[in-house]
């Protein structure tokens, strides 16, 4: 039931983002298509944790922008790798530990991996991921338990 | 009052496109100096992470509160979700494909995938 009603205030929003109408008649047609698409996703059987993660805690946000400042931090590094004269490259694929609990924390975690410079989720196993690196210092252990703890904590199980 | 506060917004804008501009273009020349399609992806994340976000960003600051900033907005939420996906797709077509990076320092995909041989 909370899934529905998060999924309808998701959509709504999204239509009035999309549409900025705000006449009587037109919000009524919006109202209808979402539910429309309610029904339609609920006869799908998509109203789980995967399609609508309202689960998650709120704490995803801050983390966002934590994983913003990651992301600047990186993409300076590999820019000055790709400026050097002579390219510091040290490819390696290494396993990382991935201890999140839930599927959603799974995919997290490995697509924060990708969104940072310098690293790739290449293979995901349970519990653990094989990741691409193109430095020494991108393939640090220490800054992947840290954002593999920080995601666990926002996850909700 | 205005005169500032729209000032601010535009240097501020400013320093957003100049930054992102200068991401996308470092990206780009990495795309062509890396020396594999392994290092290649790491080029092409500069550019779909920091280098478009930051544009969008300071279309945002342009924009305003208006809905045309609401709309930016998604997108760059969009890009955020969907781009390391289809890197993630790249990199593990390319796993299983068989490329392997060049001059590899450290190998431990059989700590991962263990004693599969096909995935």
């Amino acid at each position: 039931m909370a899934k529905a009603i998060g999924l309808l205030v998701a959509l709504f929003a999204l239509w009035l983002t999309l549409s900025g109408f705000f006449k009587p008649f037109l919000l009524m047609l919006g109202v209808l298509s979402c539910l429309l698409t309610l029904y339609l996703a609920y006869r799908m059987k998509l109203l789980d944790d995967e399609a609508v993660p309202i689960q998650l805690r709120p704490a995803l946000l801050l983390y966002w922008g934590w994983l913003g400042g990651e992301i600047f931090k990186s993409a300076v590094a590999v820019s000055k790798v790709i400026l050097m004269r002579e390219m510091a490259l040290h490819q390696q694929l290494i396993a990382v530990p991935a201890p999140q609990k839930t599927d959603m924390g799974h995919v997290i975690f490995a697509n924060s991996i990708t969104l940072t410079p310098g690293t790739v989720t290449v293979e995901t196993r349970p519990g653990v991921f094989l990741v691409h690196a193109l430095t020494e210092s991108a393939a640090d252990a220490e800054g992947f338990a840290e954002m593999g703890r920080r995601v666990a904590e926002i996850e909700a199980w | 009052m205005d005169i500032t506060l729209d000032l601010i917004r535009d240097i501020a804008s400013g320093i957003s496109f100049a930054v992102g501009l200068a991401f996308l273009l470092i990206g780009a020349l990495g795309m062509i100096r890396l020396p594999d399609v392994w290092a290649r992806i790491h080029a092409a994340g500069v550019i779909d992470t920091i280098g478009a976000e930051l544009i969008v960003f300071g279309m945002i600051l342009q924009a305003g509160f208006t809905q045309a900033s609401l709309k930016l907005l998604l997108i760059g939420l969009f890009l955020f979700v969907t781009s390391p996906t289809a890197t993630h797709a790249v990199a593990n077509a390319a796993f299983t494909a068989g490329l392997r990076p060049l001059n590899l320092r450290k190998n431990q995909s059989a700590n991962v995938l263990g004693g599969e041989t096909k995935p």
